[in-house]
């Protein structure tokens, strides 16, 4: 069964690769870089990455299209920012990138038999970490320190994305989607969707402790959930200087780097826990950097202000 | 027992592989938005659905069972509301949807 | 060689190739947007290099190793922050190119 549908999903993939890459519109590409994702996300699962193809078909298909559709259709036309290359050009970076392509493969083919691995190192000590599920634990527990910076660059790049808008319109509202009324089928579905969503989200987070899911998962549905919401006016976009908005996007961080300090004293250091409490307190840590992924995820989505802050 | 809960899973997915197909074909062949619409969301959402009824055989338990049904009900509101609101775009905006036909 | 490995391999390959497409992207196509894709297609593709790579060294009852796969989700999240902030910058661009009314000011 493995084979023939490797062998198709790998040429599914390379064909809307390229497709992307060279079709002439660039909505077109858009759509296709939505696709992209969601084939991504079966390769994942047929490399039994079940977390992986759940973060990318909810991150790499969803909010990414969400957000290149949205750019896509307010972008005018922008000046490129090379020259369309001659036919010479496309040649020598064909050839080139071609050569990049050969020697991974070469490398791919040449990988060491008994492949390293630290399955085994992720596994010895995971009952300590009272969770099941070893991704998690690698996330929460062996690396805490590569999650808690990876909150940080996604507040880093809101911040960013706020630093964008123009200067009047700081701690005001988002401007998207509100280009007319809302169709009454896109009202239809934020009404109807985000129960659904709501209880897939939870069910994720919390099965994330042992199965595969988790709060980024979820947190995405969430974020997807409160857009649709917005889009079809049923929710005013918050207002970006918001004291409740400001205090969700940092809830993640405090906690997370007050449990970590914490561990200096109760434990042997900085981000480690105390055996008996390590998963209630992953399971507070999670939940508090979904509030924040909620939000972040949501805001650069919608992306900076445009409108004046409401009096 | 077994043997003919497979023999039911292997026609019922079949027959839901073809409605896939059907509707990829309509996709591909019929002329403009609306067609190619109608032909995605009916042939789809029945292959689907036979794909999920073939499935439910295979299952070990009634929940596994029950959250498949569920994922195809979602679908289905998806693909419902996804679809209107690809056809009010294309209602507004007729000239550019338009294409020549193959 | 079982069959799961070379499944493996072969989706090693199928990276190696994403790589090489989206590198093509990016140099090749002008429209900034459009190298905002082909660059995400380069870093999936070594994204899906990194499974592989995972996936080879399942151990210990394990499909696959769980490191890498953890440090992917991080990278995806880590993606998705930068495409944003690119894209938004691109649209302060586009705002701040087609401000004049006049379309040909830009030109010397």
């Amino acid at each position: 069964m493995s084979e023939p549908f490797a062998l198709l999903l790998t040429l599914l993939v390379l064909l809307t690769a390229g497709w992307i890459v060279t079709v002439r519109e660039r909505r077109a590409a858009v759509f296709g870089f939505i696709a992209y994702g969601l084939l991504l996300a079966l390769v994942w699962i047929r490399l039994a990455a079940v977390d992986v193809a759940l973060t990318e078909a909810a991150i790499g298909g969803g909010a990414t299209g969400v957000l290149l559709l949205r750019v896509s259709a307010r972008l005018g036309s922008i000046r490129g920012m090379s020259a369309p290359p001659g036919l010479a050009t496309r040649w020598i970076a064909g050839v080139l990138c071609a050569g990049v392509s050969l020697a991974l493969m070469a490398l791919v083919l040449a990988l060491p038999d008994p492949a390293p691995s630290l399955a085994a190192a992720a596994m010895e000590p995971i009952g300590r970490t009272g969770l099941g599920n070893p991704v998690t634990a690698v996330l929460l527990a062996y690396r805490a320190l590569d999650t808690f910076l990876e909150i940080i660059v996604l507040l880093l790049a809101l911040i960013g994305v706020w630093s964008l808008g123009a200067d009047r319109f700081w701690g005001g509202e988002p401007a998207a989607w509100r280009t007319g009324p809302p169709s009454p089928a896109l009202v239809f579905l934020a009404r109807v969707l985000p129960p659904f969503g709501i209880v897939i989200a939870g069910y994720l987070f919390w099965i994330g402790a042992d199965e595969p899911g988790g709060k980024f998962q979820a947190s995405t549905i969430l974020a997807a959930m409160w857009l649709l919401a917005m889009m079809a006016g049923l929710a005013p976009p918050p207002r970006t200087g918001a004291r409740g908005l400001r205090a969700a996007l940092v809830a993640g961080p405090l906690v997370f780097l007050a449990i970590g300090f914490a561990g200096l004293w109760w434990a042997d250091g900085f981000l480690a826990y105390p055996d008996a409490f390590a998963k209630p307190l992953i399971i507070l840590i999670e939940a508090a950097l979904a509030v924040s992924i909620v939000a972040a995820l949501a805001l650069m989505v919608a992306g900076p202000a445009e409108r004046l802050p409401r009096r | 027992m077994s043997l003919l809960a497979d023999l039911f899973t292997i026609l019922a997915v079949s027959a839901g592989v073809f409605f896939f197909f059907a509707g990829t074909v309509g996709l591909l062949r019929f002329p403009d938005t609306l067609t190619r619409l109608h032909a995605l969301t009916k042939a789809d959402n029945l292959g689907l659905g036979l794909v999920v009824l073939g499935l439910l055989p295979q299952l070990g338990s009634v929940l596994a069972g029950l959250k498949l049904v569920f994922i195809w009900v979602l679908v289905q509101i998806a693909s419902a509301g996804a679809s209107q609101l690809l056809a009010g775009l294309a209602k507004r905006q007729p000239e550019e949807t338009r294409e020549e036909a193959p | 060689m079982t069959p799961l490995v070379s499944a493996a391999t072969l989706f090693g390959l199928c990276a190696s190739g994403m790589v090489g497409i989206g590198l093509y992207g990016l140099i090749v196509l002008p429209d900034a947007l459009r190298k905002l894709l082909a660059f995400n297609i380069l870093g999936s593709g070594v994204f899906i290099l990194f499974g592989v790579i995972g996936r080879r060294g399942a151990a210990a009852g394990l499909d696959g190793d769980p490191v890498p796969q953890a440090i992917v989700i991080t990278g995806i999240v880590v993606a998705f922050s930068a495409t944003a902030l690119a894209a938004t910058l691109l649209l302060k661009i586009s705002d701040a190119e087609n401000e004049p009314e006049d379309g040909g000011k830009d030109e010397p």
